[in-house]
């Protein structure tokens, strides 16, 4: 296996472009040390006896001349116990250990290994001697923080009858199972990012994956293993909608990955973790988070690669049988990174300077979603959800990578500035947004939530869809020259939008919604709007219907906690009836 | 001091502002150099590029005079450094770093990279010290806190400037009296704008705490490259190593740049959006993302760039990239300026993303978040009726539409509009309160019913009282 080590010199240097020659026997996407400094980079094209690397480090300071080693490894990352409530940077080095190292600012060159390889995991086998297994087969288990259980995994390609499976602490690289061939299985894997881990097959999507979110659960649901693209510009909350999803989506595991973004913000998502107490096991958030962190003014090509080691980790975790949500913040600032390193590379640009081949990484980036038959004689089904946010150069969704992303991805949450500037959030836009899983998750929310769910959903995006036809007439002659019916549908809609689409993702009682509250509160509103309609029939004055104090009632529905709510709905609805048809 | 130099005369090909220099194997990438013309004179420059052929030099002076035959190249230092020392406050600097006050050189306690290092995410505290701006239209609606970079987006004739020397006036964290330092980084500044400067230290008496560089706007484009990343070293140093707090104010970012897409294209490369290189968000990220608070340390850098957009479009690629990057912004609005309202900040598509984490119960007051996102609903839909108004006119509209018109006008008038006042964030919220008395507090659902009678019976005790401004 191990050839010997090849060396080659630096030739040209611009930016984080580095070109080496005397590099025969490398191969593409192989790992090199660049340098006096030994800063890290990976090979991205060959051509005859030069390679052109991109550095993930800050290359000022390089000469021409010096050594280029390198290591025969593709860019791997390490999965194994310790890897969650990590912080890694967009190669997976261990920020915490870098601090240690290097202080509060990152130096270059720095060398820490990915997981520690001293800790000691208590490792319970759950298979024993004799036992026949084959890739993906659980070993055992180390309970790694206060709410997860990791599994220990058979690496993918062992196959075979295992001679000895021992219990006890060990660290990760220590053998626990050998099997009759000889193979010694240790806790740690590792995995080349750029390849997806091979699995079963892939399951349809007809299960929702809840959010908790009304906007998102009600009108535009992904299933578990979907995909969704965010597009927003700056300051329309793409931030807030991926950090909301982290906390309250219905996952086992986050994996985040901050991409290019401020670093401001992600001390807060490291600030807020550790004390967010995670509303499905009462643990700690950070107890099933992973986070990979490369902020904008860390090395573009270590962003560029940040979305793969995050996806990897992902995929690592659905193999053991878990949901996993992934968020990607943001895709744009990775397209920018391939960008940049294609333009060093003389590259001929596509469409606003992106390569040409930046929708085919993007659409092989979101089908490593998807809900799976793991590997593994038990049949295990796990998940990979991906959410990953887009920031279009001024908004204009236009733009190579929200096009791009809508291509591929089945959901399109579409932010919108004017409703931001108004302070509606979440801000999507929902004649804009549209969902791709609707019909395919019809039956789940049929059978799990309510009979009438759909029916509802339905009357409801009707109603919003009137409403958006009205109000182009209203801009034209003014909300006089409606009739009453139609001043009710502006109403009705006024309220869908203002009581229900909007949700402050910082109130303690709405920040999460049941799917039964959401759909009381369904509910609620449509009766109003069906009661008032018959009210209307009567006889009854507009204005005497939307005076009633019951509206106020109505509007502050979301106040009520999750857990009171379905005592509360049918005396509000018979208050509600009672109100309309006294009149 | 210098103990080996090396010296070239092989430059082959000046174009703009680079020069390309051949068999120049030994210039590091990053390095500065110093380039010596056929006269005697003395030149700076950078290399961009290295490869066996050629070195490519980036002259940060202009490159008139410079030949092939004569002209030598001199490698001064492996990558660009700034001596830096705690002498440097009150002094006034060239764009880089050269002393122009006619005072002698500092010193050096450092020398530092101008390019910093990033500062490592998990070492960062999170911002969450309150600024009292004393402008309501920051400390309202969007807050300023300590360690945040929050620009200024404005417009060419917009007062800008005002704005940033109204803010060194008053800012300050309740009750703390702390050291603080202002670094000042002008970009192709014009001598009226660096003057008006220069005099507003000298009024509030804060020269003396004061760092100026100076890249005016007849001084080579090329040095604006250089000096934000002077002032925010500056700035590093004196937050993280002398413990000061530091408030960062860069003006003109529009300059910065287009100074970074002149170099782009004399290196011939492949133009972005506008003609704005690709990379321009990652350059810019290199100088905005050096501001915040470190664990362990008591400095802080807070940063407020100041940029122009040009024709008042936000989407342009300077703003933009911008947004992206800083921690919300500062719009401000030709109309309010038109109207004589001062500060002319429109507070709609202005943010600020570190807000909550500055205000509420033990910051400010408990109802702050509420107060503001209630202001900006009842703000935003005045706005709207506005516009209907100027198609449908007042007629049609109705009793409630009419109030929130109304309200749109007070609120422009008495809260944003504050001349030279400064407010502390109590006077603030107490107008905020006063001024949706107006609303009906069934349109009211931003606002808990709690915070509604708490705030307004104590309005009411006050009585009503004439609006300061």
């Amino acid at each position: 296996m191990s050839q010997q080590v090849i060396k080659g010199i630096i030739s040209k240097i611009s930016g984080p472009a580095v070109i080496a020659k005397q590099m025969t026997g490398s191969r593409m996407y192989d790992i090199v040390r660049v340098g006096k400094e030994k800063l890290v980079g990976e090979i991205i094209r060959l051509d005859g006896d030069t390679a052109f690397i991109q550095v993930y480090e800050d290359t000022s300071g390089l000469m021409l001349g010096e050594p280029v080693v390198c290591t025969g490894n593709p860019l791997v990352v390490e999965l194994g116990p310790g890897i969650l409530a990590g912080i890694f940077d967009g190669i997976q080095r261990p920020l915490l250990k870098v601090e240690e190292v290097s202080g509060s600012f990152i130096s270059r060159g720095i060398d820490v290994p990915s997981l520690s390889k001293e800790t000691k995991w208590r490792f319970h086998p759950s298979l024993k001697a004799g036992d026949e297994i084959c890739g993906g087969d659980v070993l055992g288990w180390v309970q790694e923080t206060e709410t997860v259980k990791h599994h220990i995994l058979a690496p993918p390609d062992c196959k075979g009858k295992i001679k000895s499976i021992k219990e006890g602490k060990y660290a990760i690289e220590e053998t626990i199972a050998t099997l009759e061939d000889g193979r010694q299985i240790c806790m740690l894997q590792k995995w080349p990012v750029r390849i997806g881990r091979p699995y079963k097959k892939k399951l349809d999507p007809n299960e929702p994956f809840i959010t908790g979110q009304r906007i998102f659960d009600t009108l535009f649901p992904i299933s578990m293993g979907g995909t969704a693209a965010v597009p927003g510009g700056f300051g329309t909350g793409k931030t807030v909608v991926e950090q909301t999803l982290a906390k309250y989506a219905a996952a086992d595991i986050i994996v985040y990955i901050g991409c290019g973004e401020r670093g401001n913000e992600m001390t807060e998502v490291l600030s807020e973790f550790p004390e967010l107490e995670d509303p499905k096991t009462g643990g700690k958030l950070m107890n099933r988070t992973v986070l990979v962190v490369n902020t904008s003014n860390m090395p573009v090509a270590a962003r560029e690669a940040s979305v793969y080691t995050g996806i990897t980790i992902a995929e690592y975790f659905r193999d053991m049988g878990y949901s996993v949500a992934l968020m990607a913040d943001s895709t744009s600032r990775w397209a920018e990174a391939m960008r940049e390193i294609s333009s060093r590379l003389e590259e001929m640009p596509g469409e606003e300077g992106y390569p040409t081949y930046l929708s085919t990484r993007l659409a092989s980036f979101y089908e490593r979603s998807g809900r799976v038959v793991c590997l593994g004689s038990e049949a295990k089904v796990g998940s990979v959800t991906v959410v990953g946010a887009v920031s279009p150069p001024g908004g204009d969704f236009s733009e190579p990578v929200t096009q791009s992303s809508m291509r591929v991805t089945g959901a399109l949450w579409a932010l919108d500035a004017t409703l931001a500037h108004r302070r509606h959030f979440p801000s999507v836009n929902w004649n804009r947004s549209y969902s791709l899983y609707c019909d395919q998750l019809e039956e789940w929310f049929a059978d799990r939530v309510a009979p009438d769910w759909n029916e509802l959903r339905t009357r409801m995006v009707q109603l919003l869809q009137k409403d958006a036809e009205l109000q182009e007439v209203v801009q034209l002659v003014g909300p006089d020259a409606l009739q009453d019916n139609e001043r009710l549908i502006l109403e009705t809609s006024k309220m869908i939008r203002d009581d229900f689409l909007q949700q402050n993702a910082f109130s303690e009682v709405d920040a999460f919604c049941s799917l039964e509250k959401q759909h009381g509160m369904m509910v609620g509103l449509l009766t109003f709007y069906d009661k008032s309609q018959a009210a209307l029939d009567k006889g009854i004055s507009i204005e005497n219907i939307l005076n009633l104090p019951i509206r106020e009632d109505l509007s502050r529905l979301k106040e009520v906690p999750n857990e009171l709510f379905s005592d509360q709905l049918g005396s509000f609805v018979s208050k509600l009836s009672l109100a309309l048809e006294g009149e | 001091m210098q103990l080996s130099t090396r010296e070239f005369k092989t430059v082959s090909y000046v174009s703009g502002p680079l020069l390309f220099l051949e068999h120049a194997q030994s210039v590091p990438y990053g390095a500065m150099v110093s380039i010596l013309l056929p006269g005697g004179e003395e030149r700076h420059g950078q290399a961009l590029e290295v490869s066996e052929e050629y070195a490519v030099i980036q002259v940060l002076e202009e490159t008139r005079g410079l030949d092939v035959a004569e002209t030598t190249v001199r490698l001064e230092e492996n990558v660009a450094r700034l001596g830096v020392s705690a002498d440097m406050i009150g002094r006034v600097f060239n764009g880089t770093g050269q002393p122009i006050d006619g005072l002698p050189a500092v010193i050096p306690e450092k020398r530092l990279e101008i390019t910093g290092s990033p500062i490592n995410p998990v070492s960062r505290e999170k911002p969450s010290d309150f600024i009292q701006t004393g402008i309501s239209a920051i400390d309202g609606f969007n807050t300023l806190v300590r360690g945040q970079k929050l620009p200024i987006f404005s417009g060419a004739g917009l007062p800008a400037n005002e704005i940033a020397a109204m803010l060194l006036k008053q800012a300050k964290v309740l009750g703390e009296e702390e050291d603080f330092a202002v670094v000042f980084g002008a970009m192709g500044v014009t001598q009226r704008e660096a003057s008006f400067f220069l005099q507003q230290f000298e009024r509030t008496g804060s020269s003396e705490r004061v760092v100026t560089f100076l890249n005016m706007a007849d001084d080579p484009t090329i040095e604006r490259i250089l000096t934000p990343r002077m002032a925010l070293t500056t700035a590093e140093f004196l937050a993280f190593e002398h413990d000061m707090q530091v408030l960062v104010i860069l003006t003109d970012m529009t300059n910065y740049c287009e100074a970074l897409r002149e170099i782009g294209s004399a290196r011939e490369e492949i133009p972005g959006r506008r003609g704005y290189p690709g990379y321009m968000y990652t350059d810019l990220a290199t100088i905005y993302e050096r501001a915040g608070m470190i664990k362990g340390r008591k400095g802080s850098v807070t940063q407020i760039p100041i940029l122009t957009m040009p024709d008042d479009d936000i989407t342009h690629p300077i703003a933009d990239l911008t947004g992206y990057i800083t921690e919300g912004q500062i719009v401000l609005s030709r109309h309010l300026h038109r109207m004589n309202y001062f500060p002319p900040i429109d507070v709609l598509p202005s943010l600020s993303r570190l807000m909550n984490n500055g205000i509420g119960e033990g910051r400010t007051r408990e109802d702050h978040r509420a107060l503001a996102n209630q202001l900006y609903a009842c703000y935003a839909e005045g706005r709207d009726i506005r516009r209907l108004v100027a198609i449908v006119g007042e007629e049609a509209l109705t009793d409630l539409d009419r109030n929130y018109l109304k309200f749109a006008d007070d609120f422009e008038q008495q809260m944003i509009n504050q001349r030279d006042t400064d407010r502390t964030i109590t006077d603030t919220l107490g107008l905020g309160w006063r001024l949706l008395k107006r609303i009906p507090t069934s349109e009211l659902k931003r606002v808990n019913k709690d915070l509604i009678s708490r705030y307004f019976s104590e309005i009411m005790e006050e009585g009503v009282k004439t609006p300061f401004y």
